[in-house]
């Protein structure tokens, strides 16, 4: 890096987008760069340029129409977290982008930048997978769509090649009787990044559950899709809104069994493992709960 | 609220003027050390050791020196080697290893460039070769038997010395007869307990801004909590005179303990003196909390007899301190600071041992913490076993004046049972535990400093005055000044302009630590004040055409029979033809500073299936002796309290095995957020210090004493796990539940 | 070695009501081309991470860490710092009420927290206490354990209401 000067760009279309990071070799796109700074303030070597994609208009687009939102993958997180429609269909979606630190951070940190650090722990990133949530990708001339999964491949790993960048994230309205849930544990209430996070989204008919999703942050490489705890959930039959304990029970042991987590200055093993379980039933329990009252 | 003993009716004493230096303040116009530069100046930044612990064979900085826009280089070889008698030794050591690294951080060389990007370039190119030494990180391992050597320059204080030792010190006090006492006692309760390091987290990183000049002197401009003590640790590091340094304190962005040593200045000075420009020095977030600051780790095993009317009948009690690479007097300290209680049989000893850390450094009570929560804690749990009302039980066995601290000396008059009925008696403890949570009670003691002070008042013309002192002021300490003037010459207290000046403009002035500066530094104040007053009878004397003692001193007026009263202002304007400026300057050795005590009261409530506590609420009551400005008096019980709290739940530092902190950035370093907390209650008791003039004690350090055995004490209630190892973070107290 | 040729960018934007431009490294973050550029040295920075809100500005009546922001970013943009709050000599109403609320001890943090308040009563003229706690939870304070700050954020939302009823 030495003698070596980091620039600056700023496209305001995706194909100058396309041809910046083409013609740059080392460059790197960013939203917030809530990531990004801290990265280069630690050591890690800066990029040889940086692609503000705020200045796309497509990628700070909120969109609803024929049944689908499309949300900009640079769109600040604040702006779903204020979206009382967004917030109404995805509460649980809204509510982890706006667990991504503080206000501050939230003017800035975008669900395309949550998910392409590829940190196992970003908030978003579990309640976007539990709404199914797809990738719409800027590649080679023109644009590939994948399922929000299948983007990070491990520990600031992703699925995305060289000169790819998400161009936006789209979501179905989910069904009738859908809630959804996301909650999170830090050692304090505010800044920290999760030991554990679960997301969960439930479709509930005739007070029995009809659909499922639970999704595990923080507790392995990526987040984990913790199919168990489905097939305890589908099924499950309400009791006066609420689960019974052998249904919490079972959620909470899959989503526990089904973790992959490391001991580090934030967690230990057991302690991820432990919470995970709870954090998945208490997220279920409020997953049902929004079902119901939303139906 | 205030508990008030009877006391005179102040004026302006014990009132809530806005402080002189807030207006600057909210505007964004107050000067810190960052904020300032100079034409011309160049930045710096530091080369700092990767290894926790390693010799250094060589350091080649020709290509650092080659590099574009650098002005100049420095190493350990720009500075003489003091011996090993100077007492600045261990802080020039510090501030760039000599041969030796000894923590991760430790500083090694710096480069001056003209940017600071160009700067930090440069210092990417130094090359340095190591070979490491073992690592010595934790109490176990620096006391182990056969244990390597931390620093090769160590030895222990206090005792016959039979060459370098890890060991720093060792302090051990005994009364009565403990063995008898714990024999014949009713009860016994013994815990271990462990404490992590933690930082004093100030917002502001250090930073200086140095220009030295072709005549050989040094201008520094810098944020601590002395600039006299930054004067002398200056001149003793580079062997310069004393006059050849002058220390202007900008605004300081917060210390509490850490900013009262030096890091920077000296480097800066000598990369000024070799680029012949000024330069400009400002850390990272990171390297402060890798290279300054914090306290010392601890562990602690505590044993108290009791009897079954709950007597506390002995207590039996080593704590150990790891202190860092360097010796500190933090053990030495610990030991005497168990002063609460009577203990007609007591035998303490306390350790103090050296790791591969960094240098500690003072932190709010420095090393009371530490043992008052293993203390209270145990005292806690006496009372949970006897069923006690854990006021009650404190109460029977608190400390009144006259009562022997540790170290043998009576107390002076306190106000600790003051202070455990106001909390007995407050709504807060009154009110019922709410639902779902548990209630904790804990108390701390802290000795408070006088030392040397230094105050100008010069009354200006127009009868306004300037009160000039050399307290860098870390709390609201110059609407204080402003206070005890205006109500000792009777004016306005807006007509007074307080200022805390530098090095060569007032006379020399211990460090803002200890709690000393409105209550030392006041006193000095006070000191001028009076002696003005006499010479402002005097005055009045002439211009009235009476005898000197026919005038009395009332409401800042002079008063004389049969005469019309003369006001401050109509004296201050006749000056000139009455003898000249009105002017003085008084100097001090401070004694008798008050010790000071509080009380803690916390209703929490623990997620046992996270582990996560949640303070609900809280409330503190702390003796203030005589609150000169309420409002700050409050705000150092308030801070105090939180970084107390941070100390119990979350704050640790977390090393890797090679001494590398993992968690160097807020982010990972969890000091308390807004929204942690709740209103932090206050209830300033006022046992007057007989000692100062108006009464006052320090209350800087007291408040971080007793938050964390007060939060480990209502975890107990809550949950029936007693917690001995701070911080009480969620992994640990899931992880204690699970073994109930 | 081969020089470090600085290639510098022209940004233009307004600050706190007036238009100005400078010159900027586009490595450089907004935070240090506001103090060492325009010389507007209230935003502090405490982290370089924005793990502690001292830098905090109001980017298009947003609150943003400016240790985050290159500053490049900030071309046409509005941004007030916490030297532009003051309306002339007229203190705004939480700049009154930190300095009567005690709510600033040594003062390092001030600057960020009163922007940050200004954001969040400009968007929420009567929050809960807890909703000020959490709306300053990115901006850290050492001295005061929050208990005055909080308060002085109420009391100035009171006087705000009454200001515009």
């Amino acid at each position: 890096m030495k003698g070596r000067q980091m620039r600056y760009a700023a496209p305001a279309t995706v194909d100058e987008a396309r041809t910046l990071l083409s013609d740059n070799p080392g460059s790197q796109v960013f939203a917030g760069a809530t990531d990004l700074v801290p990265q280069i303030r630690a050591g890690r070597p800066s990029p040889s340029m940086v692609v503000d994609l705020k200045r796309i208009d497509r990628l700070t687009a909120v969109l609803h129409e024929g049944g689908q939102w499309t949300i900009g993958a640079a769109t600040p997180t604040a702006d779903l977290t204020r979206n009382a429609e967004f917030t109404a269909m995805f509460p649980g979606l809204s509510e982890a982008a706006g667990l991504i630190g503080s206000d501050q951070i939230q003017n800035r940190s975008s669900l395309g930048g949550n998910l392409a650090n590829a940190s196992p722990a970003a908030d978003s990133v579990p309640a976007l997978i539990a709404n199914a949530g797809q990738a719409v990708i800027a590649s080679g001339d023109g644009t590939r769509t994948v399922p929000a999964a299948e983007i990070a491949t491990g520990p600031g790993r992703t699925s995305l090649a060289d000169g790819e960048f998400i161009i936006e994230f789209t979501l179905d309205d989910p069904p009738a009787g859908t809630g959804d849930a996301y909650l999170r544990m830090i050692p304090r209430t505010e800044m920290d990044i999760a030991i554990a996070g679960a997301a969960v989204r439930l479709t509930i008919a005739d007070g029995t559950v009809s659909d499922a999703t639970v999704v595990l942050g923080a507790v392995a490489p990526t987040v984990v899709v913790v199919t168990d705890a489905e097939a305890a959930l589908v099924g499950a039959a309400l009791d006066g809104g609420r689960f019974d304990d052998a249904t919490l029970d079972a959620v909470a042991a899959a989503a526990s069994a089904a973790c992959d987590p490391i001991d580090d200055k934030r967690g230990t093993v057991a302690y991820r493992r432990q919470v995970a379980g709870v954090l998945a039933k208490r997220a279920a329990t409020v997953a049902a709960e929004r079902a119901q009252n939303g139906a | 609220m205030t508990v008030t003993e009877d006391r005179p009716n102040y004026k302006w004493v014990g009132t809530r003027p806005i402080r002189p230096d807030g207006y600057d303040k909210v505007v964004g116009k107050a000067r810190f050390a960052a904020d300032l530069n100079l034409p011309g100046q160049l930045h710096a930044a530091i080369l700092r050791s990767p290894h926790g612990h390693a010799r250094v064979l060589s350091i080649d900085t020709t290509a650092a020196e080659a590099m574009p826009g650098v002005k100049a280089v420095v190493t350990s070889a720009d500075f003489p080697e003091l011996d090993a008698s100077n007492p600045e030794r261990d802080v020039a050591e510090n501030l760039m290893a000599r041969g030796v690294v000894l923590y991760v951080g430790h500083a090694l060389a710096a480069v001056a460039a003209s940017t600071k990007a160009e700067a930090a370039a440069a210092v990417a190119a130094i090359e340095v070769e190591y070979e490491l030494l073992p690592v010595v990180l934790s109490l176990d391992e620096s006391m182990a038997e056969g244990a390597p050597l931390v620093n090769e320059h160590n030895v222990t204080m206090f005792v016959e010395s039979d060459g370098p030792s890890n060991l720093a010190t060792v302090n051990a006090l005994e009364r009565g007869d403990v063995d008898a006492a714990f024999e014949a006692a009713d009860l016994v309760v013994e815990r271990e307990f462990e404490t992590a390091w933690v930082h004093q987290g100030y917002i502001e990183p250090h930073a200086c801004v140095v220009d030295v000049g072709l005549d050989g002197k040094a201008d520094i401009w810098a944020s601590s909590q002395g600039h006299f003590r930054v004067r002398s640790q200056t001149a003793a590091v580079l062997g310069w005179d004393t006059a050849r340094v002058k220390v202007t304190p900008a605004e300081i962005g917060g210390g509490f303990g850490g900013k009262t040593t030096i890091y920077l200045e000296p480097v800066a000075v000598r990369l000024s003196e070799k680029s012949g420009r000024p330069v400009k020095i400002v850390m990272s977030r990171e390297e402060v909390l890798r290279a300054t600051g914090p306290a010392p780790a601890s562990k602690a095993r505590v044993r108290i007899a009791a009897t079954n009317d709950g007597e506390l009948t002995a207590i039996e009690g080593w704590l150990g301190y790891a202190v860092g690479c360097t010796n500190d007097m933090a053990g030495f300290i610990g030991a005497m600071s168990v002063a609460s209680y009577k203990f007609p049989n007591l035998k303490l000893e306390a350790t103090a041992s050296l790791t591969n850390t960094p240098k500690s450094a003072a932190y709010r009570a420095p090393s009371a913490p530490q043992a008052a929560f293993a203390i209270e804690s145990v005292i806690d749990e006496i009372a949970q076993q006897l069923d006690m009302d854990p006021i009650e039980l404190r109460l029977k066995n608190a400390v009144v004046e006259g009562d022997p601290t540790a170290m043998g000396m009576p107390h002076p008059r306190i106000g600790f049972v003051e202070c455990l009925e106001a909390i007995r008696e407050s709504d807060h403890y009154r009110s019922p535990v709410p639902e779902g949570a548990a209630r904790g009670i804990g108390t701390g003691f802290w000795f408070n400093i006088g030392e040397q002070s230094s105050a100008t008042v010069n009354l200006n013309e127009d009868g306004t005055a300037t009160v000039i002192t050399g307290s860098p002021d870390i709390g609201g300490s110059r609407a204080s000044m402003a206070l005890m003037a205006a109500e000792e010459l009777g004016i306005d207290v807006h007509r007074i302009t307080p200022v805390v000046a530098d090095t060569e403009s007032v006379g020399f002035t211990d460090v803002t630590e200890g709690s000393r500066a409105t209550f030392a530094t006041g006193m000095a104040v006070v000191n001028a004040c009076r002696e003005l007053i006499d010479e402002l009878k005097a005055r009045a004397a002439t211009i009235l055409g009476v005898d000197a003692d026919a005038v009395d001193w009332l409401d800042g007026e002079a008063v004389a029979d049969g005469k019309d009263p003369l006001s401050l202002a109509a004296i201050t304007a006749k000056a000139k033809g009455t003898g000249g400026p009105l002017t003085v300057t008084a100097s001090l050795n401070a004694g008798g500073a008050g010790p000071s005590f509080a009380v803690h009261c916390c209703d929490l409530a623990v997620d046992e299936e996270t582990g996560q506590v949640t303070i609900l609420g809280y409330t503190a009551a702390q003796d203030a002796g005589t609150a000169i400005h309420p409002s700050y008096v409050e705000g150092q019980m308030q801070g105090g309290t939180v970084q107390g709290i941070g100390w119990a739940l979350n704050e640790e530092y977390i090393y890797d095995d090679e001494g590398s902190m993992e968690n160097a950035s807020f982010l990972d370093y969890r000091v308390p957020v807004a929204s942690d907390l709740p209103m932090i209650g206050t209830i300033i008791v006022e046992v007057p210090n007989p000692a100062h003039p108006y009464g006052v004690r320090g209350v800087g350090e007291t408040g971080i004493v007793p938050p964390m055995a007060t939060i480990a004490n209502a975890i107990s209630r809550a949950t029936s796990v007693r917690m001995t190892s701070l911080p009480m973070s969620p992994p640990k107290i899931l992880a204690a539940l699970d073994d109930r | 070695m081969s020089s470090m040729k600085r290639s510098r960018t022209h940004v233009t934007c307004t600050v706190n009501g007036d238009e100005v431009d400078f010159l900027a490294s586009d490595d450089t973050s907004l935070l240090d081309a506001l103090r060492d550029e325009l010389g507007l040295t209230g935003a502090k920075e405490g982290c370089g991470t924005g793990d502690c809100g001292a830098c905090s500005v109001l980017v298009d009546g947003r609150v943003n860490c400016s240790c985050l922001m290159f500053a490049p970013e900030a071309e046409g943009s509005d941004i007030v710092t916490v030297e532009g709050i003051a309306q002339g000599d007229q203190l705004h109403p939480l700049q009154q009420t930190f300095l009567e609320g005690a709510a600033l001890q040594c003062g390092i943090c001030t600057p960020g927290f009163l922007v940050s308040a200004k954001a969040l009563l400009d968007e929420n003229p009567d929050p809960t206490e807890t909703e000020i706690r959490y709306a300053l939870a990115g901006n850290l304070c050492r001295c005061t354990g929050y208990d005055k700050i909080v308060r002085s954020v109420q009391e100035a939302a009171v006087q705000l209401r009454g200001a515009t009823r």
